[in-house]
């Protein structure tokens, strides 16, 4: 066994490092997975997506015949330093699950017209697939496509789409079948231009007041039958595809490695009575407990994204780490804020909130981390029949 | 990165599993537990021929020269297979402070029987006070003529009761760092002076109270240098939290596979339980609580092997899978209903062994602490 980074992977943590201290403006901070609210900031977000694709970062996972460098390990170390950092401009829709899709399932027409386009950072893409009827039972998704010509007419509604009011373009998973039986055999994968007429987006708004997704509302909306991607009813296996291609789920774990730090540091420092909470021996026990729930986190992420560079397709190991990450997450946001007692429920901004280590959002933020991205409550599910081969119910 | 075990190391480990299974199924762990002694000669026996008692012992003193990844693969199975025995005692505390400091004469003698099987060995290091650090240490060794004398008593010495020799931990100075007064002798058993008393336990370990009394022992008994012995514990302790923690792992691993077998074929309301959804997520509970254990284990045991600087990672660990185990073994039994709660069922072996193993070597907050210190806190 050997837990060590290589040389050039522990160079290249340190590239990042340089880079985001060059490029991010001092001070600015962008949420879970990179987001972030204002236009002025989201300006910010694509100048970083830009700078990422000019240095060939953003899509260094890819295989070399598109244009990558087949470095599983390095994205993963990407992801991890831009999200410890707070820093925004990965792009996780377009290059972390389109793009894998594309090169398994796409024609060459698709690949050529979209894959130069992802990897220069043109193009914000969004993923279309919850439903209000299909959340966590995905195939019941009822958004229906049906053949007119040489094109589909498209109408349903989506919602959680993260970035819709962003988008360019956007993945969406529509059925084509309704009568099929299992339903999953029903859907199919295709690729919408968002400036299509018959397109309503209507943002959702968090209990934080983040605008991070959206309802999306179809309504006649034709799109070409070539945007097809994969088979016809064949959609399932070509979302399987792009879910999988990052497992680590990398970037919510630092993010919350970076709020613990800040906790650590928080606990030094000695606060408005005086005290210094450090010196608390049951602030040391709770500190330590989550400095060692996030080391573990942190090492099952990178387990998954070593068992991706070996070229296996981990299921439970990847919703283990899945669970696990999220739940340390949710559990740091949640311990920092109490911790700080009264002033764990200051936001960011307020006159005697703590500048440097501010938990109250956080220990907000942290609720819709066991929800996003299929409930631990189905990860749960699939480490039980998967990874323990325990009966279905 | 590469986070697998080698090919020889799962050798190493289908071998252990096969030999465990075959001679030490429970009806003998029982057997065993049940016995005066805590552990079977011939058992011992055999798996000083498979090279375990040698497994960490150089080659110049007829041992195998493997590793401490080598030997946590062992532990790990032991855990799992479960085998009441001096094992760890002799292997993981007896022989590390003699292979690291021991005087060559030394070596040259009980190294060679350890490995044979002939020698068990165990560490008196804790007292009534329970303590692993230095300033825990109250028994006292004075120099008198050519020996030095040994006053005190030592508490929870396991396996005292089966041991040919003991390593003592004793104060050979006072005043000034603890640390630094520390001595570490090399003990017959047998000496005038010495008195054991083993105990009922959880964890049936044949936990042991030993008095010292004017127990005078040769000055080429002493390990190491006289008053330098505290770095020698120490790096011990590293080698039997290791060992430990694998066989914390390996039980784990067991009560997980028992309890999704059991859950397969119990059936109520005319299904098996394991389909039941309350089942099921205590189930892949119990199953992260393993994954996570083996993981930082194994990130703890391999940083200790390669000689880096590894405290926090390794209190990281077992502030982990105390607790860890702890639950799995709670909800193990939970699966198993009311059967699981029997002294026929074999539940309750692991239970008892994840109760003994969470205060051993340090308890959950002692290695929070750790953390908390290695923090800067």
């Amino acid at each position: 066994m050997d837990f060590s980074f290589k040389p050039e992977q522990e160079a290249y943590r340190q590239e990042i490092r340089d880079f985001i201290k060059k490029e991010l403006p001092p001070g600015f901070e962008a949420g879970v997975g990179g987001h972030v609210e204002s236009d002025e900031e989201w300006k910010i977000a694509r100048s970083m997506t830009k700078k990422l694709a000019q240095k060939g970062w953003l899509n260094i996972a890819w295989p070399k015949e598109y244009g990558g460098q087949n470095n599983h390990m390095f994205s993963v170390i990407l992801n991890e330093e831009m999200n410890y950092w707070c820093a925004p401009g990965l792009d996780f829709g377009g290059v972390g699950m389109l793009a894998p899709a594309l090169m398994a399932h796409g024609n060459e027409e698709q690949k050529k017209e979209h894959l130069a386009k992802i990897a220069a950072g043109d193009v914000v893409w969004c993923q279309g697939w919850s439903e209000p009827e299909a959340g966590s039972d995905l195939p019941n998704l009822k958004t229906r496509a049906v053949e007119d010509g040489d094109d589909y007419v498209i109408n349903g509604q989506k919602v959680w789409t993260s970035l819709a009011h962003h988008a360019d373009w956007c993945f969406l998973l529509v059925k084509t079948d309704p009568e099929a039986q299992p339903k999953h055999r029903g859907i199919t994968f295709i690729l919408v231009d968002f400036k299509t007429p018959g397109i309503t987006v209507s943002p959702l708004v968090t209990m934080s007041k983040e605008r991070s997704f959206s309802e999306v509302f179809y309504d006649n909306v034709r799109v070409p039958k070539k945007n097809v991607v994969g088979q016809v009813n064949g959609g399932f296996k070509v979302a399987m595809t792009a879910a999988g291609f990052e497992r680590s789920g990398i970037y919510r774990i630092a993010l919350a490695l970076r709020n613990v730090d800040r906790l650590i540091e928080w606990a030094k420092r000695p606060q408005p009575d005086g005290t210094v909470p450090a010196k608390d021996p049951v602030v040391r026990q709770k500190l330590a407990d989550l400095y060692i729930r996030g080391r573990i986190a942190r090492l099952l992420a990178y387990r998954v994204a070593w068992l991706q560079t070996q070229g296996a397709e981990p299921e439970w190991e990847a919703s283990i780490a899945r669970v696990f990450g999220s739940e340390f997450q949710q559990y740091a946001g949640h311990t920092g804020a109490s911790l700080q007692g009264m002033y764990g429920m200051l936001m960011r901004d307020s006159k005697w909130a703590d500048p440097e280590c501010n938990m109250a959002l956080q220990s907000i933020l942290g609720i819709g981390a066991t929800i996003a991205a299929g409930t631990s409550e189905v990860q749960r599910n699939a480490i039980a029949l998967r990874g323990l081969g325990l009966p279905r119910g | 990165m590469d986070l697998d075990f080698t090919e020889e190391q799962d050798m190493l480990r289908n071998s252990a599993r096969d030999f465990l299974s075959t001679e030490c199924d429970k009806a003998t762990v029982r057997e065993i537990e049940e016995g005066e002694d805590g552990y079977s000669p011939e058992i011992w026996r055999k798996t000083a021929e498979l090279g375990w008692q040698g497994l960490m012992i150089p080659e110049e003193y007829d041992g195998m020269g493997m590793g401490l990844m080598d030997l946590l693969v062992v532990f790990e199975e032991i855990g799992r297979n479960i085998l009441p025995s001096p094992f760890l005692a002799t292997v993981a505390l007896g022989a590390p402070p003699i292979v690291e400091a021991g005087p060559e004469e030394m070596k040259k003698d009980i190294l060679p029987k350890i490995a044979a099987g002939e020698a068990i060995l165990t560490l008196a290091l804790t007292e009534p006070s329970a303590g692993y650090s230095p300033d825990c240490i109250e028994l006292k060794a004075e120099a008198k003529g050519d020996n030095f004398v040994l006053n005190g008593t030592k508490l929870f010495v396991e396996y005292a009761s089966a041991a040919d020799h003991m390593v003592v931990v004793a104060r050979t100075k006072s005043g000034g760092d603890p640390a630094d007064c520390i001595t570490l002798f090399l003990v017959d058993s047998n000496s005038q002076g010495i008195k054991i008393e083993p105990f009922a336990t959880t964890g049936t370990d044949k936990q042991c109270e030993v008095v010292f009394d004017n127990v005078s022992v040769p000055k080429s008994a002493v390990i190491g240098q006289v008053d330098k012995g505290w770095p020698i514990v120490e790096k011990t302790l590293k080698i039997a939290t290791v060992a430990k923690l694998a066989e914390m792992c390996g039980g784990m691993q067991a009560v997980l596979d028992m309890s999704v077998a059991y859950a397969k074929e119990r059936v109520q309301y005319g299904r098996p339980i394991g389909s039941y959804q309350a089942i099921q997520h205590m189930l892949a509970d119990m199953f992260i609580r393993v994954f996570t254990s083996k993981n930082i284990l194994y990130e703890a045991a391999w940083m200790a092997a390669e000689g880096m600087d590894c405290d926090a990672k390794l209190s990281t660990a077992k502030a982990w899978c105390n607790e860890a185990y702890k639950k799995v073994a709670e909800d193990g039994v939970q699966v198993h209903g009311a059967i699981g709660t029997t002294r026929d069922h074999d539940m309750g072996l692991y239970y008892r062994r994840a109760m003994a193993a969470f205060p051993t070597f340090g308890d959950t907050g002692d290695h929070r602490e750790v953390v908390a210190q290695s923090l800067g806190l």
